[in-house]
């Protein structure tokens, strides 16, 4: 096991560099798509209520997997040249978009509508009252919750491997079927995986309690 | 068009459907096994028994926080060193199983914790013992709170079984790999159907729960 | 104080299990059983076979059967092996799963586009080889890329498929290009469809079976390598690998072997298989 880390060390730096950098993009951008389409479902318009919908469960499901190779594959050839990394980035931003419109959604919701009404009731606009009064404090009860979804992403983007992403797994497959030597390479593969992972999920679970208390 | 047309042969549906129906069988065998294991994890992480509560603690987070494929790659190729060697089949449900299950031993133990202790003590004051009070009222119960959020698990499970497709089991995206991979042309036509088939299997579940929920509420 | 107890205790049972699950890692394989002895007590001998490569192991979707050379040797084989009666189970392998399920004992042998080289002997045995390929390259038709040398420059990406030994090489002839590993000649055919890569690299065999099923592609760049094809076994088989070697010089002698040759290869462009026939 040590030997697989000293030897394949830049592959594996890579790795995680790689695999971090798709869960943070994936992680501004779906909480950005994923609060927008949350915001449409909660609309008076039911035209808007309905588009939300629509979108949150097709993403919701079909497997991320599929997504991904979609985007690997098809929209090259009809659309725009885009790479492993980029492909298997946007389509874990769409996949986990709809996860994240579901938890902003019932943080709005859990927002009691008499904020609303007393805002709009003060002479605020439906968009002012929304983006000063009634999102910030769902954010505060939906950051546990996004805190877990950053996890999500970190272990979901080992589907970047199945699109030459050069994430952590890529490099695993690479330095497993190099060094011959299956088990031990997956294995401090895993390791990595914890040493982010872990940590991040008591943080969480400790955020989760005080935010309770 | 012509693509469709073509992509969409008998031949072609027959080996998706067989795809399909090993992802079907994979998911229904992992679903139930992982339902069962993972309550009764979550109980046990929930009652607090010395030293066996934290192991299991410790275990259920590290399987938690571990991509499902690297648990893939572990029980495909790893469990024949401890002598044990499964076939393609039974080291996914395998995978899924171990996988599930610690998601599963979570969202329970959460249940329980959300269901008011109070109902422990009036059970134990009407004279059920410790095992049979949570057994008969508060696991029922915590079941019932955390629906949604254990459909949504199982319905994860089933896009998942996808992952399966590096160890070239024959589920059905591989099957669709197999048919796109014979003729290009087929791509879309591919992707549209297994898209459409896991889509029909997953929303019709998250509906099945959502009157689940309403009935029980 | 608390916190800090907590911590170490979950480091404490961190390293343990990693101790524990390196020494699984390292412990020597099961299959120290004789598979030869096995495989006659059962009539079978279980191969590991590609699926998704044209001429040497192709999966027919309309009878869920793989189909190539390398299946049609297998058979013979087995039939040397085992007699008139002996059956030839399949198990599909990637050039990625191949060597761990050897390893583990889920398959007796591969017989799947593997070549020989002194990284794999190291840890499998090979019989003699079966089939000489050399590695080339498919591109575009009116692609700018003619050789190898071509490929050579920052920037360009090449696709291969992780395990094979195709990927190993084209590091060494094109250091400067960018290799991408896809996890099997399906997926990677359908990235140099998509624009992926410039190239996709492999041994000629299965190039000329992807420029057969794919029109507008082209095999270029001629062999820069040679890839002989071997049988892998375990390692401490003896017997099997003597028996297997000894069944591949029967079917090499009594034309079985020019049979299926031509039967796969008899008419693919480019591909003179007078010149391979032994």
């Amino acid at each position: 096991m040590i030997y697989i880390v000293t030897h394949y060390w830049s592959e594996l730096v890579q790795g995680i560099g790689y695999t971090l950098l798709s869960s943070v993009i994936a992680l501004v951008f779906s909480t950005i798509i994923g609060t927008m389409f949350a915001i449409f479902e909660v609309l008076p318009n039911k035209a808007m209520r309905v588009i939300g919908r629509v979108y949150i469960e097709i993403f919701r499901n079909i497997p991320l997997l599929v997504i991904a190779m979609f985007f690997y594959v098809i929209i090259p050839l009809y659309v725009a040249k885009i790479d492993g990394f980029t492909a298997g980035t946007i389509g874990l931003t769409i996949y986990t978009s709809s996860f994240i419109a579901e938890t902003v959604r019932a943080g709005i919701q859990s927002v009691d509508p008499g904020q609303m009404e007393g805002a709009r009731a003060n002479g605020m606009t439906y968009w002012q009252a929304m983006s000063k009064i009634v999102l910030p404090q769902a954010f505060k009860i939906i950051i546990p919750p996004l805190g877990n979804q950053f996890i999500n992403l970190v272990k979901n983007s080992s589907v970047l491997a199945f699109v030459a992403g050069f994430d952590l797994m890529y490099q695993a497959n690479s330095i497993a079927s190099l060094s011959l030597d299956t088990i031990n390479s997956y294995m401090v593969v895993g390791v990595f995986y914890l040493v982010i992972t872990l940590p991040l999920s008591y943080y969480m679970r400790h955020l989760e309690k005080r935010l309770a208390n | 068009m012509q693509n469709f047309i073509q992509a969409y042969s008998w031949v072609n549906i027959r080996f998706l459907l067989e795809g399909l129906w090993v992802t079907v069988e994979v998911s229904v065998v992992s679903i139930i096994a992982s339902f069962i294991i993972g309550s009764i994890l979550g109980v046990l992480r929930y009652v607090k028994i010395k030293y066996l509560s934290a192991v299991i603690g410790f275990v259920v987070d590290m399987v938690r926080n571990l991509p499902l494929i690297l648990i893939i790659f572990f029980t495909y190729f790893g469990l024949p060193h401890l002598g044990f060697k499964p076939g393609i089949l039974f080291a996914t449900i395998l995978a899924m199983t171990i996988f599930e299950s610690a998601m599963l031993a979570e969202i329970v133990r959460s249940g329980i914790l959300a269901v008011d202790y109070g109902q422990m003590e009036g059970a134990r004051a009407n004279g059920m013992t410790y095992v049979q009070a949570l057994w008969h009222i508060i696991f029922p119960q915590a079941i019932k709170k955390t629906i949604p959020t254990i459909v949504s698990q199982f319905i994860s499970l089933i896009k998942d079984t996808s992952l399966a497709t590096i160890i070239v089991l024959p589920e059905l995206l591989n099957h669709a790999q197999i048919i796109y991979g014979q003729n290009t042309a087929y791509i879309i036509p591919m992707f549209v159907m297994i898209a459409l088939m896991y889509f029909v299997i997953c929303y019709a579940l998250s509906v099945l729960s959502r009157i689940l929920d309403k009935k029980l509420a | 104080m608390k916190k800090l107890k907590r911590i170490t205790s979950a480091l404490g049972i961190l390293s343990l299990l990693v101790i524990v699950l390196t020494a699984c890692g390292s412990r020597k394989s099961l299959s120290q059983q004789d598979v030869l002895q096995n495989d006659r007590a059962n009539n079978t001998i279980t191969w590991g076979v590609k699926a998704d490569t044209k001429l040497f192991g192709l999966m027919d979707v309309k009878d869920n059967q793989v189909k190539g050379f390398d299946v049609d040797i297998a058979k013979a084989v087995t039939k040397r092996v085992l007699g008139k009666n002996g059956h030839a189970k399949f198990v599909q392998v990637t050039s990625q799963t191949r060597i761990p399920l050897l390893k583990n004992g889920n398959i007796d042998a591969i017989i799947a586009t593997m070549t020989i080289t002194p990284e794999r002997e190291k840890q499998v045995d090979f019989s003699q080889s079966y089939f000489d390929a050399g590695q080339s390259l498919l591109v575009k038709e009116g692609s700018s890329i003619k050789s190898v040398k071509d490929l050579n420059k920052p920037g360009t990406k090449v696709l291969g498929v992780t395990g094979a030994n195709s990927v190993a090489n084209i590091k060494k002839f094109a250091p400067k290009a960018r290799v991408l590993e896809l996890s099997d000649y399906a997926q990677a055919m359908t990235a140099l469809k998509s624009g992926q890569g410039a190239a996709l690299t492999t041994d000629n065999g299965i190039l000329y079976g992807m420029a057969t099923q794919n029109p507008g592609y082209q095999v270029v760049g001629g062999a820069f390598t040679k890839e002989p094809y071997g049988i892998a076994i375990n390692k401490g088989q003896g017997d099997f690998k003597a028996e297997v070697n000894k069944a591949l010089k029967e079917i090499e002698a009594d034309g079985t072997y020019n049979r299926i040759l031509k039967k796969w290869f008899g008419n693919v462009p480019g591909f003179d298989y007078k010149e391979a026939a032994r």
